[in-house]
Parts: C-alpha cells; structure tokens; sequence
C-alpha cells in the first residue's frame, strides 16, 4: 500500500500581528509549522502503515523553507518526502494549487501506485478546504472529506469505510481506493518521534521537485497564471464610528454587574423580557 | 489552503478585462439550497436573501438549485425560496441524491450550471457546501472563494467583489475571479441576515434528470448516525452567547463561564487561544477559523477582540465586552464596555442577575 500526504508549511497564524501604522503583516520571527490540520492526516497515514505495511510518502509544495516540515515528516516516521518548489508555482490559488499536486501525484504514482491521499481537512492560513476536493477531482479519486475515523480498510477488496462529519451527524460510508481523505481534527494523536527516525531526519537531503521533474508542461495552468482569482485588495476592517459605552467606571464589582443589567433593562427592554429581567 | 495570500495584488487597470463573449453570456445569480435529511438547512435562505440583493444590483434572476431524493420534500422546499427570494428553482429530483454524495451531486450541480450558465453560484461553507463547492469549482475549472464574509458588485465589470479574512484573520482581502465562470463563492452559516419571508411570492420550476444510475457510484452511504445522540454545541444559532477568552487566565475560571451562561439559558464559546489551549472543546471556538455567530445577546469575558475572533461575532445584536486592558480592540466595536477584570465580575454578575430572576418569578 502506498499512501501520499499532503501538508503545507504555515506561519504560526496565533503569532502573526499587523503592523499598527502600516497595516501590513509583521512576518518576522513568526515561525514556520506543520499546518495543525495536517498532522491529523500524517498521523492516520502512518497507523494504516503500522497496520497494513506498505509505505507513506509526504509531500508539499511551497518555497526552499518548507524543507523543515519535511524532516519533521520524516521524524514522525513517513518513508519519503517531496517537496515540489518552482518560481513558477508563486501566486498560486487553489485551483493551480491542486493542479501542481495533482501532476506530482500522478508522477508520483508512477513508480509506486498510489492508493490513498490524505490531506487535513483545511489550513489555517487559508482556511478554504478547497485543494483536497480539487486534487481528488482531477485524479478520479473517491473523495473522503472530514473524516474522524477510518472504520476499515480492505486491500484484497479495495475497499474502505470511514465515518465523516457532515451536517448534522455523522454518515458512515463505504467506496473503493484510491481515494482521498482529508481529515478531521481531534481523530487522532500524533506520535512521539522515535530515535532513529531523528537521527534520520537530520541526515537526509529533502528531495526537491521542480515543475519539470513533476512532469508539468503546460505553464498556462500553474502560479498566477493557473489561478482564476486574483487578490484585488487586502485591507484591515474600518472601526466603527461609535465606541463601545463604558459601564461602572467608578464601581465595584458588584455595582458594575447591576449597571450592565440596569443598561440591558432600559435600553433593551425585548432582550431583557426575553432573559426574564423584566417582566412587562 | 489557498497560496492567494501570497499573490501580489494585481495593478487596479488590469481588473476592466473584457469578458470573452462566451463567458459574458452567463447571466444570474444561483443559491444551493442545501438539504439534509427532509430538512433546509437556514444559511440557504440567508445566502438567497443575499442573493436577492446582488440579482437586484445587476438586474438578473435569482435562482435556487435544489437536490434530493424526494420531488414532494424538493417542491416544499422550492416554495419557500421563492418567498425568500428566488426567482427560478432548478430541481434535480432522484433517489440517488437522496443522501449526500460527493459524486452525484458534482454531476448534478455541474450539468445544471453548463446548461444554465449562472455567472454567480453561492454555497454555504458547511461540511456539505465546502465538499460540493470544492469538487464543482475544480470540474468546471473556475475560481472559489471560501468562507466570505461581504459580497459585493463590482461597478467597473459587473464581477463579484468577495471579501473574506486573510492571514489567519489579521487582515481582510478582497478577491475576484477575472475570465472564468461562474464566480463561486461560499459563506458561512450566520454571516448574512436571514431575511423576512413574503409568503405571497412565486417563481419558477425547472426540473431536470440527473444522468446517472446508482451502479455507476462507487461510494454507498451505510448508515448515518445522527447529532443528538452526540454532544455537539449549537453554537451557531443559538441566541445567547457567553464567551470566554485568554483574559479569563486559567481553565480553572471558565467555572464562571458556564456558571454565568447556565443562568442566563447561553450557550458557551471561546476565542481560538482557549480552544487551542484546551480550556474548551475545538468545536465551540468562535471567529475565522471557528464558528460564526449572531445571537440576541453576546457577552465576551477577557477576549481582546482579534479580528480573528470579531469577522464571527460582530453581528451581534448587543455585545457586551469585559476586559482590562482598556486599549482592547473589543472595546472599538462592543456595545458595552467594562474595564475590569472578567474573572471578578463575572461571578457577582451571576448571583445579581440570579437574584433579578428570582425576584420577577416570585412577582409573576
């Protein structure tokens, strides 16, 4: 069985301020993670390896720094990594984002077959959850999103049976590899990385792809190019015009907690009907 | 996942693009209508209330694209739209698309739209609407913005104006989808205004079969287990909210929270650092990367108010803010403010709005 995983390189988004004056982002000294999401994927990838053998190859794409995440792959336990890094991947939205994977995906295939792909379930730099339904489209894949549980896994059969969230419960689900699976948060716990996987983090040379090792020709379809968005303006949200009015400035506690409720009493007589403060 | 924040922002000239003539040709707004089980789900009449609004801005038709296994569940469904504001309602009606599957509803959505050409299609950002948007935005190789939180017309192009978070919610962007259609979007539940219902409006029906059998899907749906055998918190809809963040110091002291929230009949969330610190379940985070709310009455304990956490609260009817740092952002958009610190207040909060309770019961 060989399974790809797809991860992305993120700034540690809870790190990240904008500058007061400027109004740009302030990058320095944010570090660089895994995506969180991600590592619920690494992680279910190497269960069913521990389980069923086989292989698990971790891929990302991003800039030379990505490296990082890679060796973290590898310290978790993954067999290889790629990474997939071109100038002409920048800009890329999530549309051209799922083309270069899918292409890599593909290449990747054709030494050793793939027969699942996990992703996590969404990053939290862009939040979109787009990329894992966009690479399973374009490889004819069985498209396994929000997955907390992967309930069996048949190779003779080719068969799998998840448990995935969707809206109002949970909807048990069977269908055939390959397939892809982004999944859930909180299905599993990464693992500890072992000794010798470290030792053999810290020794390896990260495999870089560029856009002709993954076997991309057509430029129309990657980077900015590839992408049919388009950032048209980043902006931080207007203040109101009105600040909030100040409650028990001179108070004690328990003088401000009977203001807050003489406020909602006076200037808010439905709210305060309906939360029984006043009766009529 | 997307690499967009990382584009360079396109020089503002480049944006006048003439359409390909083929591309102009597609015209209309379209709103999925998402059902689950017999039951629509409410950001659907949201996003056609929002909807209505764009139609009416480029003057085109609002249509409904509504899926399901049951035609009487699809017609029922078809009526209300046209009350919140479609004009068309384009019904697929199969066994087959009884359950959501991923498979048989790309087709479904897909075949609807190359027939019909909407040049704007809207989904809502749930678990079902993010698994279809992905997949028919991918088959039609056109442009997805996730998770918006304003729409908008571009006077210059008529295109789509999609504004959301970015950078973790630290910034707001703006995107557009130049030379592709439809531009696609989705939004997540709450963000829009559930708009009022005119009950003598009508509109339209366009049936259509869905070119499948059930032997051509691989993926067979076994069972469905549903929530409230679970706990999952309602957040979402719920209409008193009291939320704790950072400020509250200690997972210890959201005791105060629940306390508070038990007395007043609220549902409880959090800012992301207190779920990612584990003082509170993942699920009832609230703000870009959680839940987004607007409930009657939100009170917001020790939470600095990162935009983050404001783009799924602000709209709030009564927001009411407990912080001491008087410099919070919070304080630029709450209703009320109290400079002061939550884990104090909240308490005393608790027993005099206890006591306020008690006294109306024994005089009602």
């Amino acid at each position: 069985m060989h399974i790809v995983v797809c991860i992305k390189q993120v700034p540690d988004s809870a790190q990240i301020r904008v500058h007061p004056v400027t109004n740009t982002i302030m990058r320095q000294g944010v570090p660089a993670i895994i995506n969180p999401f991600d590592v619920f994927a690494i992680e279910e990838a190497l269960r069913l390896k521990d389980r069923l053998g086989g292989r698990v190859t971790v891929l990302t794409m991003g800039p030379p720094q990505a490296e990082d995440a890679l060796r973290k792959a590898i310290a978790y336990g993954a067999d290889d990594v790629i990474l997939l890094t071109d100038r002409a991947f920048a800009g890329a939205d999530t549309l051209a984002t799922s083309f270069a994977l899918a292409q890599t995906i593909r290449k990747i295939g054709e030494e050793h077959p793939v027969d699942l792909v996990f992703t996590g379930k969404q990053t939290i730099d862009g939040d979109t959850a787009q990329v894992g339904p966009g690479i399973a489209k374009r490889l004819g894949l069985q498209l396994l999103t929000y997955v907390s549980a992967i309930d069996a896994l048949d190779l003779e059969e080719r068969s799998i049976t998840v448990q995935r969230r969707s809206e109002g419960g949970v909807q048990v689900i069977r269908t055939c590899l390959p397939a892809l699976i982004t999944m859930l948060e909180g299905s599993n716990q990464i693992r500890f990385a072992g000794m010798d996987d470290m030792f053999r983090s810290a020794r390896l040379t990260v495999p870089q792809w560029n856009k002709d090792r993954a076997g991309i020709e057509d430029v129309s379809k990657i980077g900015l190019k590839g992408s049919p968005t388009v950032v048209s303006k980043i902006f931080t949200p207007k203040p109101r015009a009105v600040k909030a009015q100040r409650i028990g400035a001179d108070l004690d506690a328990s003088g401000t907690a009977n203001a807050i409720l003489d406020v909602l009493s006076s200037q808010h007589p439905r709210l305060a009907q309906e939360l029984g403060l006043i009766t009529h | 996942m997307s690499e967009n924040t990382a584009a360079p922002v396109k020089p503002k000239g480049k944006k006048r693009l003439e359409l390909d003539p083929r591309l102009a040709a597609y015209k209309g707004i379209w709103v999925f209508v998402e059902m689950e089980r017999g039951q629509v789900h409410q950001v659907s009449w949201e996003l056609l209330g929002e909807g209505r609004k764009l139609a009416d801005i480029l003057n085109v038709e609002l249509g409904a694209v509504i899926l399901g296994g049951s035609s009487d569940e699809l017609s029922a469904a078809a009526r209300s739209a046209f009350t919140y504001g479609a004009d068309v309602a384009y019904i697929v009606a199969d066994p087959i698309l009884t359950d959501y599957r991923n498979e048989p509803y790309t087709k479904a959505m897909t075949d609807l739209v190359n027939r019909y050409q909407p040049e704007i299609l809207l989904l809502g950002a749930t678990t079902l609407g993010r698994d279809l948007a992905g997949s028919v935005a991918t088959t039609l190789l056109t442009g997805l913005t996730a998770d918006c939180t304003e729409l908008a017309i571009d006077p210059d192009n008529r295109g789509l104006l999609a504004t959301r978070p970015t950078f973790g919610g630290s910034l707001l962007c703006t995107i557009q989808t130049l030379n592709y259609r439809p531009q696609m979007a989705t939004i997540r539940p709450r963000v829009m205004a559930m708009p009022d219902a005119v009950p003598e409006r009508s509109g339209r029906v366009i049936s259509e079969n869905l070119q499948m059998q059930e032997d051509d899907i691989i993926a067979k749906v076994l069972e469905f287990i549903p929530d409230e055998a679970q706990e999952q918190a309602q957040l979402a809809y719920a209409d008193i909210i009291v939320a704790g963040g950072r400020g509250m110091g200690k997972t210890e002291n959201f005791r105060l929270i629940w306390d508070l929230a038990a007395v007043l009949g609220a549902e409880v969330g959090g800012s992301r650092p207190v779920t990612h610190a584990g003082w509170l379940p993942a699920d009832r985070q609230i703000g870009q990367s959680g839940k987004t709310v607007r409930p009657k009455l939100y009170i917001a304990a020790g939470i600095s108010g990162a935009i983050q956490h404001r783009v799924g609260m602000e709209a709030s009817d009564v927001i009411i803010a407990i912080n001491n740092d008087p410099n919070a952002p919070i304080f630029d958009f709450a209703t009320y403010g109290i400079v002061g610190d939550a884990v104090q207040i909240l308490p005393v909060l608790t027993d005099a709005l206890r006591s306020r309770l008690a006294v109306n019961r024994r005089a009602g």
